[in-house]
C-alpha cells in the first residue's frame, strides 16, 4: 500500500515539473520553498519503495572486494572509524557492511578511532552486525574475535606511534582492559602483525593521514570508505596504488553490499539518493533553459 | 626567553621528524616517539580547553544575554548530562566482569543515538536543500569553465547513481553501466589529474611554511611577527 501511494506521489511529482517549467521559463522562478519541498519528497518517499535499483560495481570497490577475499580465515584487520554522526548516513551502512562480513568471514577486528566519537560509531556497527541471527550463530567473543581500542588523540602522530607500538597509544582498550590481556592482542605489536587495514573517514585526520603514514613509512595495505565530498581528493591514492580499493559515499556502499554479497542499508537508500540526484539535475536543466531562453540573462533570484 | 624556548622547541620539534622520516633509528626514532607522546598529551589538554572555553562563553550569555539565556542553557545542561552519563557508567563499568565502556551503556547510547546523532545529521542533511536550490537559481552554463563543470556535474551526478543507466536501459531494453564506467572515467582521471596538482602545490607551499617555522621566520604562532 505505502509502495503504491509513493510511487503515485512520485509520479505526480514529476508531473508537475512542467508547472516549474513553465513558471522559470516565463521569468517566475519557483520559491525555494517549493524547491525544498520537491527534494524533502524525493529523498524520502523512495524509502516506501520496495524496489532495488541494479547497481554496477566499479573497479576500486570491487579490488577492496577481492583484497578481502584473499584474506584467510583468522586475518587481523585494524578498522579505524573516523568519522561522527553527521557523516554516519553515509558512512555508517558501508562500516555495517564491512563489519559484517569481517565477522561473517571469521576475521578479527582490531576497531579505533582517531575522532573523539569514531569508536562509539565503531560500536554501533559491532552492535549491528552481531544482532545479525547467522553471525550471532557464531558465538563471537569480545577480545577473542574484535575488540574496540578506543579513541587516542593526536591525530597523525596516532598513527605513526601505532608504526612503532600500538599498547604505546592503546595501553588500555574502550572498555579499560589492559592492552597485553587481550587474547586477540597477545602477538600483535605493530603494523606488520595486521594483515589489513580498513578506514572509514569524512575529514582530517582520515585516508589521506592513513595513506601518508601507514601505507608510505610502514607498508600497510590500506582500504578506504570516504563520504562522496571527500572521495575525490583521495582518488590519486587509488590511481598510484597506494590504497588497495575505494568506496566512494552511498553508492560505494552499495556497490560494496553488492560485490561483497552483503545487502544491506546502502542498496535501500541509494534509491532515495537516486531520485535526490534526480530532482537536482532536473533543476539545473530547467534553470539553464530559462537562462539561454532568455538570451543568457540572470533568471534566478534569491538561493 | 618567552619566544626563544616556544621557537627552540619548534626547531628541534621539526628537525627531528623531518630527518626521523629518513633515518628512523637512534636518537631520531626515539625522539620522535617523545614527541609524539607530548602531541597526544597537548591535545588531550585542548580537548579540556574546549569544553571550558564552552562553558565559559554560554554562562556568559546566561548572566548578560537574556535573548541567548535558553540555548546557552540548553548547551550547558546536555553538557553537564552527557558527561555525568557517561562517568557514571563508565566508572560502574569498571566495576563489571568483564568490564563494560561507557559507550555500551544505555544512558549513553542513548543519548548519543537519540540526540547527538539526530541532531547533527539533521543539521547535516540541510545542505542537500540548499544545494538543490541553489543550483536551481545560479548554477548556470555562463562561460566556458562553468560549462565543462556543469556537464561534468551532470554526467557525474547521473553515473555516480544508477539514475542514466537504469533510463537508458529501460529505453534500449539492454542492461548498460556506460554512463557509470563514464562517471567513474571523470573521477579516475581528470579529477585525480587536478588532484595531484592542487596537492603538489599545497605540499610545496606546506613545506616552505614549515621552513619558515623551523628556522624562526615565521613566528606568529608564538605571537610574534612574521
Amino acid at each position: 500500500m505505502a509502495h503504491t501511494i509513493a510511487l503515485i506521489i512520485l509520479a505526480l511529482l514529476g508531473v508537475s515539473l512542467f508547472y516549474v517549467v513553465y513558471q522559470t521559463i516565463v521569468g517566475r522562478p519557483v520559491e525555494r520553498r517549493i524547491v525544498f519541498a520537491y527534494i524533502g519528497l524525493a529523498v524520502s518517499l523512495p524509502l516506501f519503495l520496495k524496489m532495488t535499483p541494479p547497481v554496477s560495481v566499479t573497479t576500486d570497490v570491487q579490488n577492496l572486494a577481492d583484497e578481502l577475499a584473499k584474506l584467510p580465515a583468522g586475518s587481523r584487520i585494524l578498522c579505524a572509524y573516523d568519522y561522527d554522526p553527521p557523516s554516519a548516513p553515509e558512512l555508517q551502512p558501508m562500516a555495517v557492511a564491512f563489519t559484517k562480513y569481517a565477522m561473517r568471514h571469521d576475521l578479527k577486528l582490531i576497531c579505533m578511532g582517531l575522532w573523539p566519537v569514531g569508536p562509539q560509531q565503531a560500536t554501533m556497527a559491532l552492535e549491528e552486525s552481531l544482532a545479525d541471527p547467522e553471525i550471532a550463530a557464531k558465538g563471537l567473543v569480545y577480545g577473542v574475535d574484535y575488540v574496540n581500542l578506543g579513541f587516542q588523540s593526536g591525530q597523525q602522530f596516532v598513527i605513526q606511534s601505532m608504526g612503532s607500538e600500538f599498547k604505546r597509544m592503546f595501553p588500555k582498550d574502550d572498555r579499560g582492559s589492559f592492552y597485553d590481556s587481550i587474547p586477540m592482542l597477545n602477538n600483535v605489536v605493530n603494523f606488520s602483525n595486521v594483515d589489513f587495514v580498513m578506514n572509514f573517514s569524512s575529514g582530517f585526520p582520515g585516508t589521506v593521514e592513513w595513506v601518508q603514514i601507514a601505507v608510505d613509512r610502514f607498508g600497510v595495505k590500506l582500504g578506504a570508505g570516504n563520504t562522496a565530498v571527500q572521495a575525490p581528493q583521495v582518488y590519486p591514492y587509488v590511481r598510484s596504488g597506494q590504497l588497495v580499493g575505494l568506496l566512494g559515499g552511498m553508492s560505494g556502499a552499495a556497490e560494496f553490499e553488492k560485490a561483497s554479497a552483503e545487502p544491506g542499508r546502502a542498496s535501500t537508500f541509494i534509491l532515495s539518493q537516486m531520485f535526490g540526484h534526480a530532482i537536482i539535475i532536473l533543476f539545473v536543466v530547467i534553470g539553464n533553459t530559462a537562462y539561454f531562453k532568455a538570451g543568457r540573462r540572470s533568471t534566478g533570484g534569491k538561493s | 626567553m618567552r619566544r626563544e624556548i616556544p621557537l627552540i622547541i619548534t626547531t628541534v620539534a621539526g628537525l627531528v621528524f623531518a630527518v626521523s622520516y629518513f633515518i628512523p633509528h637512534w636518537p631520531f626514532g626515539e625522539a620522535e616517539s617523545i614527541f609524539g607522546d607530548w602531541i597526544s598529551i597537548v591535545q588531550a589538554f585542548a580537548i579540556w580547553l574546549g569544553v571550558l572555553s564552552l562553558v565559559k562563553v554560554s554562562l556568559e550569555k546566561v548572566s548578560r544575554q537574556p535573548h541567548e539565556r535558553p540555548y546557552a542553557l540548553v548547551t550547558i545542561i546536555t553538557l553537564v548530562g552527557t558527561i555525568v552519563a557517561g562517568l557514571w557508567a563508565g566508572i560502574a563499568g569498571l566495576g563489571q566482569t568483564p568490564m563494560v565502556s561507557f559507550r555500551d551503556t544505555a544512558a549513553f547510547s542513548w543519548i548519543y543515538e537519540y540526540l547527538y546523532t539526530s541532531l547533527t545529521s539533521t543539521m547535516f542533511s540541510i545542505l542537500a536543500f540548499f544545494v538543490a536550490s541553489a543550483a536551481y537559481r545560479a548554477f548556470r552554463a555562463r562561460n566556458f569553465e562553468a560549462t565543462l563543470l556543469l556537464i561534468a556535474g551532470f554526467f557525474v551526478m547521473g553515473g555516480r547513481v544508477p539514475l542514466f543507466d537504469l533510463a537508458l536501459g529501460s529505453v534500449t531494453g539492454v542492461d548498460t553501466s556506460i554512463f557509470s564506467d563514464f562517471a567513474d572515467w571523470i573521477m579516475n582521471y581528470p579529477n585525480s589529474a587536478g588532484q595531484r596538482a592542487i596537492m603538489i602545490g599545497i605540499a610545496l607551499g606546506i613545506m616552505s611554511s614549515s621552513l619558515r617555522v623551523i628556522l624562526g621566520i615565521e613566528r606568529s604562532h608564538i605571537g610574534g611577527e612574521s
